[in-house]
């Protein structure tokens, strides 16, 4: 099967809605169907990857931890507008800890989070074969 | 009569706060609830026109959507108020309406 490049755009804060969570589980297939995935988080898409979320006071399934769990399947390219960020007052500190293991350096971690401009993120959409908004 | 107004939408994604905000009466409460609750955060492009408010309105936030968005307490704007479920309860009772800013 040919291998295209899938961007999975998120703009949703997580939670108040289902979209979130619908494209982690896309993401999931993408990859399983070894494609060559990338991830954006534009917008209050970035509040998705918020470190220390804990959802015991809401009765809702914390599915953050999931995103650390994306470099197993080879989904390494997570991009993040740096504008989003700083318009909500967010620095790369407030962001989980995602990494992903190389393994041609000895499993090295290195991390997964690339921390763009907009007009960076622009470039890299345009080099997409299939881009999916969320 | 006062009002207890909820919204529970990003400032980001919808005007149902700015809305809210424009057209709260003095003496009124805004409580920011699901989404709402990143309204309710410190050094945002939101927070000048949260603070602005804070005059006339009383506003506060719903605690446990803000620990579920990973948003700490510490970082809420100064002067609001963060309840629980029990204070989302006494808000309404101390209100004589309820309006939804869906």
């Amino acid at each position: 099967m040919a291998t295209k490049k899938f961007m999975f755009v998120n703009r949703k804060a997580p939670y108040g809605t289902v979209y979130a969570l619908e494209s982690l589980e896309v993401v999931l297939i993408a990859a399983a169907f070894e494609q060559d995935v990338s991830l954006a988080f534009v917008g209050d898409g970035v509040y998705e990857i918020v470190k220390g979320q804990s959802t015991d006071g809401i009765g809702m399934k914390n599915f953050s931890p999931t995103y650390k769990a994306l470099g197993d399947y080879e989904v390494t390219k997570l991009y993040v507008e740096k504008e989003s960020l700083e318009a909500r007052g967010l620095t790369l500190d407030d962001l989980m800890d995602l990494v992903w293991e190389d393994e041609d350096e000895d499993y090295a971690e290195k991390p997964s989070i690339r921390l763009v401009s907009a007009a960076e993120l622009a470039a890299v959409f345009d080099e997409q074969d299939v881009v999916l908004s969320f | 009569m006062s009002t207890l107004h909820t919204v529970n939408k990003s400032p980001f994604e919808r005007d149902s706060l700015s809305s809210c905000i424009r057209l709260a009466a003095k003496g009124s409460a805004i409580l920011l609830i699901e989404d709402g609750a990143l309204g309710a955060m410190a050094g945002t492009d939101h927070s000048d026109m949260v603070s602005g408010v804070m005059k006339d309105v009383s506003v506060y936030v719903l605690g446990p959507d803000l620990a579920a968005r990973g948003m700490s307490e510490d970082r809420v704007i100064d002067g609001i108020q963060v309840v629980d479920y029990s204070g989302f309860v006494e808000l309404t009772t101390k209100h004589d309406t309820c309006q939804s800013w869906l």
